[in-house]
């Protein structure tokens, strides 16, 4: 019985690399479609009609939108290997508290790094490195947030670090010197293939942002 | 069955900590409830929830657990007994999840605003966004109860959970601008569910009533104006 998986995606998402993260480290087969933001295709209108966001992961035709929706949907389905979350409720709560943690801080404290000016963008730097140093406690000293091994929060939070060329060049700011048992562990996670391989270069995704500060007019 | 080890962290205005009591009940499970005034908010908030200070908190055997979404699944995952809050089946928990994160996101948000607003325009905008997420929610409904009378089919589940948890704030919102927003003729099935909900052994007798979170949110009203004009 052949399972057909389809991820509508954007390349630089973070969103959508959590979910490709997830498909490489479970051994699923699955069709990667690009879509284009801008003239957004009509299965995507399709299959996320609330949000007509990415990405959206199909399962033999059935949509699963949002992203750590879907990842908790491939760690119950495909759950023959490479378990994201751990058994254990108690445990089980943290890594959703952090993930959900993560949702609420990185990206929206990262997008205002790079589009923000004057004391809007120092508030959000200084916001996005606690934010930071709160997941590098956590961490402690294991070396996955999942232990041994890669699990919910290490999937949900190594996307963003393909950002931080980004981060910190338009935002001024240190990662490396502020945060480096952070950086330690996220050049951890690279060296994984099921990362490096579903994640575009920190340079790509550099130029990506100096493209769209220009679009947006950012200086 | 008896349960000495809980204690949930809430306020009788919070409908976070609401979900929490529901999932509670709905499981049969005794709990020693602290009503927390916020103001200020107790050493053992702050201590048990570092990170954002906020309830609900669930203390099981003393571990905290923070944020409801996280803490209703953890209750259904510790205490396996019926009835299931999230569906068995992987695709209909994935909507359950999807639904429960869209009440947050687009029905909370603009409910809190209306809160706060005082221009008619901004107001306007704010019950168009409320309507809106009203359609989405009733054809949500139509397709996850099947005919049933919740979200979760025959007994409550994270979806009733997430939205009814919000009902007497709905009212209060409804009468403070003297409109329906939840209306029978437009949103049958909801209107039904709404009744049903309120009326459950797990529900009845821990809403708030209107009446007094309608002073409670004009004085929370009047808090935050004084907060503003101070802050400009």
């Amino acid at each position: 019985m052949a399972d057909e998986v389809i991820l509508l995606d954007f390349w630089p998402s973070p969103f959508g690399m959590r979910l490709r993260i997830a498909l490489a480290e479970k051994g699923i087969k699955y069709e990667y479609r690009e879509e284009d933001l801008r003239n957004k295709s009509p299965l995507l209108l399709k299959m996320n009609p609330v949000h007509k966001k990415i990405p959206v992961l199909i399962h033999n035709g059935n949509p699963i939108c949002e992203s750590l929706v879907a990842l908790q949907y491939i760690d119950e389905v495909w759950n023959h290997e490479a378990p994201l979350l751990p058994s254990d409720p108690y445990q089980r709560a943290q890594a959703r508290f952090w993930a959900d943690f993560i949702d609420k801080k990185i990206y929206d404290l990262g997008r205002k790094i790079w589009t923000e000016k004057g004391e809007e963008k120092e508030a959000a730097k200084k916001e996005f490195i606690g934010a930071l140093k709160l997941l590098e406690e956590q961490l402690g000293d294991k070396a996955y947030f999942g232990g041994d091994n890669l699990g919910f929060v290490d999937v949900a939070l190594i996307p963003f670090y393909t950002w931080f060329k980004g981060y910190a060049a338009f935002g001024n700011v240190d990662i490396d010197a502020e945060c480096p048992k952070f950086i330690a562990w996220a050049k951890k996670c690279m060296q994984k293939e099921s990362v490096s391989k579903s994640v575009p270069d920190q340079d790509k995704v550099y130029e990506f942002i100096v493209e769209i500060r220009k679009k947006l007019g950012i200086e | 069955m008896a349960q000495t080890d809980l204690k949930l962290l809430g306020g009788w205005f919070s409908p976070f900590a609401l979900r929490v009591q529901i999932a509670l009940n709905l499981k049969g499970l005794d709990y020693e409830l602290i009503e927390e005034t916020l103001n200020p908010k107790s050493d053992l908030l702050l201590q048990s929830n570092p990170v954002y200070n906020k309830i609900p908190v669930l203390l099981h055997a003393d571990k905290p657990i923070c944020e409801s979404a996280v803490i209703v699944e953890y209750i259904d995952e510790t205490w396996t007994n019926a009835p299931s809050i999230l569906p068995s089946n992987a695709y209909d928990r994935a909507n359950a999840r999807f639904w429960s994160t869209y009440i947050d996101d687009k029905w909370f948000t603009p409910m809190k605003s209306l809160l706060m607003a005082e221009d008619d325009e901004a107001k306007k905008a704010l019950f168009g966004q409320m309507e809106e997420a009203l359609e989405r929610m009733e054809d949500a409904f139509n397709k996850a109860s099947e005919g049933k009378p919740f979200f979760g089919g025959d007994t409550i589940g994270l979806i009733d959970i997430a939205f009814g948890s919000f009902l007497s704030w709905l009212s209060v919102i409804e009468e403070m601008n003297g409109r329906k927003v939840l209306d029978v003729a437009k949103n049958p099935a909801l209107a039904q569910w709404a009744e049903t909900f309120a009326a459950d052994p797990a529900v009845k007798g821990i809403l708030p009533e209107t009446l007094k979170l309608l002073e409670f949110a004009n004085a929370l009203k009047l808090k935050w104006a004084a907060e503003a004009a101070k802050a400009k």
